[in-house]
């Protein structure tokens, strides 16, 4: 299992699409490694630079339908490589979050209310996620402020990231 | 308590339940292209497990990139190409025989009534237009669906969209999906089947069906899906003729896939469509549509009729109607592709092909290329293109460009002014 805890980047915006994530132009690579440098490379989002503010993150906070559009799990893969495991949202779009779930990555539902507490107390500083995948808790903590928010991971998501993703357990089954 | 028609899909593959809420179930049919396959290929390879559930049901296509521009998607298309020969997948269609996957499978009549099937490309809802359920999955999901025919889905809700009335006449199914889509928002229908159904339904053709359809992912929709009638029946004669006595007899089979009157949906829509007008998308989400009229005027620098939403002969028959005896504006240019070789070829027949070199429109050969900025027609920086396809994404078709997507009517008639212009064959609004 991956160690899914580490700073935070906020998206303030809703909708991300997979093509922002990463541009069909690098679906032609056939290594999860070459997508690196491109990850959100075409997010429209004011003040972003995904030269400088993807550095050393962990942990995307973001609203709603984050991953919309296509298919492509080269989206959850350019995270991955960016050593991005966990993408924290008030919904994702089924596809996305099947494929994060299939590589054993953590794409965590949370409500309205809660992702609007994550912002207001700790989106201006440097945050960092503590994330506990037995308790179900994710830990902000900045400069003096520190909240705990627990989350649901039960049923076949749960059964997924245990057994090292999908094909790991098809083919024990099937 | 009555089950629709996805439930009772899911019903009847129905592998297991590994826990309440998901469902792992039996595929019919796995489709594959070379961008998303090769990665699943390799890692099978990788993992000493390089074999496939059955040949007979996975289907090929090298359709993104065709044929391959440049050293990578050579690379892509030979991986694919490869593999389907060392596992006798018959049904491979290499550059030459190859179309656009949404438009060439269901022509080759690999779809039906009743059917799961997956696919590496989120535009797969598009074949729920026969009554199937088709989702759009990862590479992974297509890993497994190679190796084991399984895939998994959560329990099936169902938003239901009862569209009645009459289309006016130069008010086709792209305008229809743009208008639901505004409606209901991109995430309106996630983690949902979008099921079609009324009139307006009732009186398309099966390629209209699929434009329709296609777009359910715009709105977060994991399939569209259309019941199956006698139009279904019609288009898949030619290839389910061996296997039913009559058309009719085809019809009574078919029509056990339609949901039941107390059916249980996440939510009912009903939109009366009889004063709906020709619709366009203006800004970077498919849901930030409003109607060509408040649009007219707005200077595009290229038009781009095709793809697995509008890339299909009667999309081609109605461009041609209003592009014959014009030529495109000189401030643009026309990309045209053929959705597959058989449409290309029925369009040389009927003079289409004509008809579009004459007005000066580059018909390329059938690939999806444009429609995600990979090829055969990409925009530079600060441009913007009309388009006939399924995404206005920042970037989508070429980094800076923008993208305003219509019917092929609309975007005819922009190519002919060089601005978002209404097409003559729509006589007002009521």
């Amino acid at each position: 299992m991956k160690d899914f805890s580490g700073k935070v980047l906020f998206l303030d915006r809703s909708d991300i699409n997979t093509d922002e994530i990463i541009p069909a132009k690098y679906l032609t690579e056939i290594t999860k490694a070459a997508l690196k440098p491109y990850v959100l490379e075409d997010l429209k989002l004011d003040g972003f630079d995904p030269k400088k503010d993807i550095e050393d993150k962990k942990v995307i906070i973001t609203r709603e339908n984050f991953g919309c559009g296509s298919s492509r799990e080269h989206a959850p893969w350019a995270l991955e490589v960016n050593n991005i495991y966990t993408v924290v949202a008030v919904n994702f779009a089924r596809i996305f979050r099947q494929n994060m779930y299939n590589c054993g990555m953590l794409a965590i539902n949370m409500d309205a209310a809660v992702i609007d507490d994550m912002f207001a107390n700790f989106s201006e500083k440097e945050t960092f996620a503590a994330i506990d995948t037995e308790k179900n808790t994710i830990t902000l903590k900045a400069d003096n402020t520190e909240k705990v928010y627990a989350f649901k991971l039960e049923g076949f998501d749960k059964a997924l990231i245990d057994s090292d993703g999908w094909v790991g357990y098809a083919d024990m089954k099937y | 308590m009555g089950k629709t028609i996805a439930e009772k899909i899911f019903d009847t593959h129905l592998v297991e339940k590994p826990f309440d809420d998901t469902f792992v179930v039996k595929l019919d049919r796995v489709f594959c292209h070379e961008i998303t396959t090769p990665i699943a290929i390799t890692d099978l390879e990788a993992r000493g497990k390089d074999r496939v559930f059955d040949p007979t049901k996975i289907k090929a296509v090298i359709d993104h990139v065709t044929p391959s521009k440049d050293s990578k998607t050579a690379e892509q298309s030979k991986i694919l190409r490869d593999w389907a020969r060392r596992h006798a997948i018959k049904d491979f269609f290499d550059v030459g025989r190859n179309g656009v996957c949404h438009a060439i499978f269901p022509e080759s009549g690999f779809v039906r009534p009743g059917f799961t099937l997956i696919m590496g490309d989120s535009h797969t809802c598009t074949h729920g237009a026969f009554g199937a359920f088709a989702a759009g999955v990862g590479t992974t999901d297509l890993e497994v669906g190679i190796l084991k025919g399984v895939c998994s889905f959560k329990t099936p809700k169902t938003i239901k969209f009862e569209l009645t009335g009459k289309l006016q006449p130069g008010v086709y199914a792209k305008d229809v999906i743009l208008f639901v889509i505004g409606q209901i928002g991109v995430n309106g229908a996630t983690n949902c089947v979008m099921e079609f159904t009324g009139t307006i339904i009732d009186e398309m053709s099966m390629e209209s069906r699929m434009t329709l359809c296609n777009m359910a992912i715009e709105a977060g929709g994991t399939s569209g899906i259309c019941y199956p009638d006698m139009v279904t029946v019609d288009y898949l004669w030619p290839h389910i003729s061996n296997e039913y006595e009559s058309k009719e007899a085809a019809l009574k089979d078919f029509s056990q896939w339609k949901s039941d009157e107390d059916a249980v949906y996440e939510k009912v829509y009903k939109f009366d469509l009889s004063s709906l007008e020709p619709m366009v998308t203006f800004g970077y989400k498919p849901d930030q549509v409003k109607t060509v009229r408040e649009m007219e005027g707005t200077p595009v620098d290229q038009i781009y009729i095709g793809s697995c939403t509008n890339g299909r002969i009667e999309d081609l028959r109605i461009a041609a109607q209003i592009l014959k005896g014009n030529k495109i504006s000189d401030t643009v240019r026309c990309v045209l592709s053929p959705a597959t070789p058989k449409i290309y070829k029925a369009a040389l027949k009927e003079g289409l092909i004509d008809i579009f070199m004459d007005a000066g429109v580059c018909v390329t050969n059938p690939t999806c290329g444009a429609c995600l900025g990979m090829s055969n027609g990409v925009l530079a920086n600060g441009e913007v293109c009309a388009s006939t396809t399924n995404r206005n994404f920042n970037g989508r078709m070429g980094k800076g460009g923008m993208v305003h997507l219509m019917s092929p009517a609309s975007a005819a008639a922009t190519a002919i002014t060089g601005k978002i212009t209404q097409s003559p064959l729509f006589k007002g609004a009521k």
